[in-house]
């Protein structure tokens, strides 16, 4: 990618009267361990922007530098850390994962002269609590995407009571406690919650311990395992339906191989895009995005929201003439005030820089040509990190962890 | 014995009649229907049962695992620390195989074969140079390792793989357990995936296959002698190197094999080399080097206090293995059965 | 002798004038912590016989130390105490701690010794991981801010190197006088033949432990430092890798003598920075895995093996 941009400017150079000028933008993605597969993804739709404007903005070539993390919070740092201090980027799309975000976030506020833009992290307190002032997320996080999933399991698939599995770590706990705000509020009970430490892929065990009376199970697991204990799930001859987290039935895992895919068909779920999407604007972008080397049969959730950050970045250099020399002042003021249209609808931001945007609730289905897709079922419109709730009391009931929310 | 003398029992007899009432516990805990209190304290008797089940099948997969390291280790006191990167080559390499080939045999057969001949090449051009300097040997086994690992990582990507398993292997059997009693009457038997029951089955047989190789053979007598004392054996004459390199091929096919039959119940994905590395180090370190006896109990030890750490102390059970080995090595560093070191 | 370390000194002191700030930090300081944090290992491995893998968790022990007595950003633990406090603080316990470890592995010996310290490494991992009441979990503890003295906030890039060049040389100056000492004589001794020292009435135990607390301070100086450089630390900090990239920069360095550690840190340092550079985003593990197992093969002693080795042919005169 690198070489065809060096290309890419050697080529411009010649032809164009003079050197082409050229702005670097560092993406900062998972390229290393279990989550290498997603981070790919997101470049790919990092590209797909890029390409979308012919790899110039405000008249200046476009230079893409790859920062690689392993989703740790110290990887992502150091990756930022290269980008800006070494490579001197003024401007930074990423990080992928949910604590990547909140330490970036953090080195954000010691480097006020650079604009972060978020990748796809989604954990709530990035902007939530104690937001940094350059850094702006054009996606939605991971209890917004939980938006209208826990009424719909109520009420629609009539689960009144459920037993949650998940990962030990702070997208997780976002992602429950956005599920479980709604399905406690609409009166179902959550008796049981497994939470699974890093670094356990045998969950037989957690399995075994899973109670036999509840109505189903809600699966806050991504990637690799999730495609454990789905399929371990089935090899233990588990009845139970099962309600996904937005990156358990997401393009990474549905395109695995193997009996998992009996367990998966008809769950539930709910995030930022729906892959039977069928709106102009989406199946252009899906389109665009198949163009991109090594790209799925359908964007995942990663690639589709380090698009919408970047096309924001590029927008806001537009704005700006590519100028970041004020310390990027003039940049961070046009992005604060972006609102413009996506594949998924519109975008806009909140006052702590939060992304406010539609959300999808789907349902996993056999699609045409074999695959596994998620039909879209219902689309909730326009929602706030708050998620509609008064942001005080929204606020008091505290940071989500292990224990908040609870409903027994 | 003069009539003067206290009559009572001795030790011996006295830790047989702990071990006999801890065994009748045991089956009772298994077999029998549990009272309401008892289910509150233990979660359920599924989740106990299971994670006993789960313990005893994940140690057969460490078993197999650590038994090519403790040989390994044993023998030519070789800390090969890319014995995890052969075990996730033998995975990958096993699930190529089997997804060409269609059949799932065919593919462990590969995993082993591949062990095998990397594990000779290793020992032969590489480890062979460096005997005596164990902590070089130590280094360029993290060397490889690395290589190893980003090699792997650039043919096979970060992709996770699942190595599916013939239809013959499927599925859960009804075990003769009673799980719980339906307010009905009707008795529920617990289900266990029939998989893993094959796995212990492999590593019992291959465990006895190696005892009777190392103490009723030939062969088995030099490497239990060069387990004792190398410089001995090569003053006997033996050729040492083509033991080493026999020994080193066995216990890195052991590795590859292991990698085909864990990645078909697990998955396979980057960093289970590490993972599996650790793993057998613990085992190892418990049991005791050279011991194949001693891999067994360490792997017990380990799987089971795995297992039920996982149920029982969610949090921190993860880091139990690794306070254990810390215990052993402080108290009795030899291991559960080791000998002289 | 003191011509070259006069050099030396010299060359460091005039660092900045020619530097990057990204080269002061990032590659000066960056090193001059990991050097410190070798130099705790070569301390044990060079003149105690003892190669230990857990000094990344004595350093973590002084930066969590760090970050839940002083002042952090995450809202977990973070008491305020003004640094003065701090860092003695975290220092004492990094000592305590590594003390504490020495006392666990003091029965082992060569392999088991790496082993035991392996464990412990990855069993206080795992507890820092898991434990969310004093650590925060995977996301780790952040916004740690180094010192503001007069207005000179430490982590500027100019007196963080010159604190990092401080302490490395405080530390380097104390091993190389602490080798020669009647301390260093005796575990040197030690090593070489523990039954034989034991027999002549020395407490051999209580030597080894009291090098591991010498080996602590170190490493605990080297984790303060750490901290303020990162800004945060988390599990991922004092992790298996982190332990084994200690080990690797003292080993390409060399064990024999204190500068080593250092040599073998600016060389890890500028590969893992570069790498990326050289062979792309891709295989830049790979390259890095090649040249440590090339020094490893070559030269049992790493870089100072190897200079041994030339130095002294390139001194001999040449054959008419």
């Amino acid at each position: 990618m690198k070489k065809t941009m060096m290309a890419l400017l050697f080529t411009t150079g010649l032809v164009a009267p003079g050197m082409a000028e050229t702005i670097k933008i560092g993406v900062l993605a998972t390229f290393e361990g279990p989550f290498t597969v997603l981070g790919e993804d997101g470049l790919r739709g990092a590209m797909t922007a890029v390409d979308e404007v012919g790899g110039k903005v405000a008249g200046m070539d476009i230079e893409i530098v790859r920062g690689s993390s392993d989703a740790s919070p110290d990887s992502a740092v150091r990756a930022a850390r290269k980008l800006v201090e070494q490579d001197g980027v003024t401007v930074l799309v990423g990080p992928l994962s949910g604590d990547e975000g909140l330490a970036v976030k953090d080195y954000a506020k010691t480097q006020p002269g650079v604009t972060f833009i978020n990748g796809s992290s989604a954990a709530q307190d990035t902007t939530l609590r104690d937001p940094a002032a350059n850094f702006f997320r054009f996606g939605t996080d991971g209890a917004q995407w939980m938006a209208g999933l826990g009424t719909y399991a109520f009420t629609e698939k009539g689960y009144k009571s459920v037993a949650v599995v998940a990962k030990d770590y702070s997208f997780p706990y976002t992602q429950v406690f956005g599920f479980m705000a709604e399905f406690c509020k609409a009166g179902g009970k959550v008796p049981s919650k497994a939470w699974v430490p890093l670094g356990t892929k045998d969950y037989a065990s957690v399995i075994a311990w899973l109670p036999d009376d509840v109505d189903a199970i809600f699966v806050a697991l991504g990637g690799a395992d999730a495609v454990n204990f789905l399929g371990q799930y089935q090899q233990a001859g588990g009845t139970a339906p099962l309600v996904g987290g937005s990156i358990t039935v997401d393009q990474t895992v549905l395109t695995s191989e193997g009996k998992l895919r009996d367990v998966l068909i008809g769950t539930p779920s709910a995030g930022p895009i729906a892959d039977t999407n069928d709106t102009a604007p989406w199946m252009a972008f899906v389109d665009a995005y198949k163009t991109q080397e090594g790209a799925f049969p359908s964007p995942s959730l990663f690639a589709h929201a380090y698009y919408v950050n970047m096309k924001a970045t590029l927008m806001g250099l537009e704005a700006v003439g590519g100028d970041t020399s004020d310390g990027g002042a003039k940049l961070q003021a046009a992005l604060a005030g972006l609102s413009f249209d996506t594949p998924t609808g519109k975008v806009s931001l909140d006052a702590n820089r939060n992304a406010i945007a539609d959300i999808f609730l789907t349902e996993v289905v056999v699609g045409p040509d074999g695959n596994l897709v998620n039909e879209l079922k219902k689309v909730v419109p326009q929602v706030n990190q708050t998620l509609g709730i008064d942001p005080a009391e929204f606020l008091a009931l505290g940071v989500a962890n292990r224990d908040n929310p609870s409903c027994e | 014995m003069s009539l003067a003398e206290p009559q009572g029992i001795t030790a011996r007899q006295g830790w047989g009649v702990v071990a006999l009432a801890a065994a009748a516990l045991l089956c009772w805990l298994v077999f029998a229907v549990w009272p309401a209190w008892l289910s509150d304290l233990l979660i359920s008797k599924k989740a106990f049962v299971s994670a006993l089940l789960n313990g005893l099948t994940l140690s057969g997969l460490y078993f197999l695992v650590a038994s090519g390291f403790t040989l390994i280790f044993g023998l030519m006191r070789n800390v090969n620390l890319a014995h995890g990167s052969l075990y996730l080559l033998g995975a990958y390499v096993g699930y190529e195989v089997a997804s060409r080939t269609g059949f799932w045999l065919i593919g462990v057969a590969a995993g082993f074969a591949v062990g095998t001949l990397v594990g000779l090449a290793l020992q032969v051009l590489v480890f062979r140079r460096l005997e005596g300097d164990d902590l070089r040997q130590t280094l360029v086994s993290i060397g490889i390792s690395i290589v190893a690992a980003d090699l792997m990582l650039a043919v096979w990507s970060g992709a996770t793989y699942q190595i599916l398993t013939p239809a013959w292997l499927d599925g859960a059997v009804t075990l003769p357990v009673i799980s719980v009693v339906k307010s009905d009457g009707t008795l529920v038997f617990l289900k266990y995936p029939f998989y893993r029951l094959i796995v212990l089955a492999a590593a019992v047989v291959i465990g006895i296959g190696l005892w009777l190789g190392l103490n009723r053979t030939r062969v088995g007598m030099i490497i239990r002698a060069g387990v004792d004392d190398r410089e001995m054996l090569s003053a006997s004459g033996v050729n040492v190197h083509r033991v080493f390199a026999l020994v080193f091929a066995l216990g890195a096919g052991l590795a590859g094999f292991a990698g085909v039959v864990g990645g078909s119940a697990l998955s396979v994905a980057p960093g289970e080399d590490v993972r599996y590395l650790l793993t057998s180090l613990v085992v190892v370190i418990v049991g005791g080097l050279g011991s194949i006896p001693g891999a067994a109990i360490g792997a017990l030890l380990i799987g089971l206090a795995e297992q039920v750490g996982l149920v029982y102390f969610p949090t921190y059970g993860i880091a139990l293995t690794f306070v254990i080995m810390v215990v052993t090595l402080a108290v009795r560093p030899q291991g559960l059965m080791g000998g002289r070191r | 002798m003191t011509a070259p370390y006069a050099a030396l000194a010299l060359a460091l002191l005039v660092f900045p004038a020619i530097a990057s700030d990204f080269f002061l930090t990032q590659i000066g300081g960056y090193s001059l912590i990991w050097g410190m944090l070798a130099l705790s290992l070569m301390v044990l491995a060079g003149y105690g016989g003892m190669v230990s893998l857990a000094q990344i968790t004595v350093a973590g022990v002084a930066g969590y130390s760090v970050a839940i007595f002083g002042e952090n950003a995450t809202g977990i633990m973070g008491f305020g105490w003004p640094w003065g406090i701090v860092v003695p603080v975290a220092v004492a316990l990094a000592a305590v701690a590594s003390a504490l470890i020495g006392w666990i592995a003091v029965r082992t010996t060569g392999i088991y010794t790496i082993m035991i310290t392996l464990a412990v490494a990855t069993a206080t991992f795992y507890f820092t991981q898991q434990n969310a009441e004093i650590f925060n979990g995977f996301s780790g503890l952040s916004g740690l801010r180094a010192p503001v003295i007069w207005g000179v906030s430490l982590r500027d890039p100019l007196p963080f190197y010159y604190l990092c060049l401080g302490a490395a040389v405080l530390s380097f100056a104390a091993v190389l006088y602490g080798a020669r000492s009647t301390f260093g004589l005796t575990l040197q001794a030690i090593r070489d033949n523990p039954r034989r020292m034991a027999a002549v009435g020395y407490d051999v135990t209580a030597h080894k432990v009291f090098a591991w607390a010498l080996a602590g301070v170190i490493a605990g100086v080297a984790g303060v430092l750490l901290v303020w450089f990162n800004g945060r630390i988390s599990p991922g900090t004092i992790g298996v890798g982190a332990a084994i990239n200690v080990l690797i920069i003292a080993v390409i360095g060399g064990l024999r003598h204190p500068i080593g550690p250092f040599l073998g840190a600016v060389v890890v340092v500028l590969m893992q920075t570069f790498a990326i550079d050289i062979v792309g985003a891709d295989r830049f593990n790979t390259l890095i895995g090649l040249v440590f197992l090339s020094i490893v093969f070559v030269s049992p002693d790493g870089l100072l093996g190897l200079w041994a080795r030339y130095a002294p042919r390139m001194q001999q005169e040449p054959l008419r």
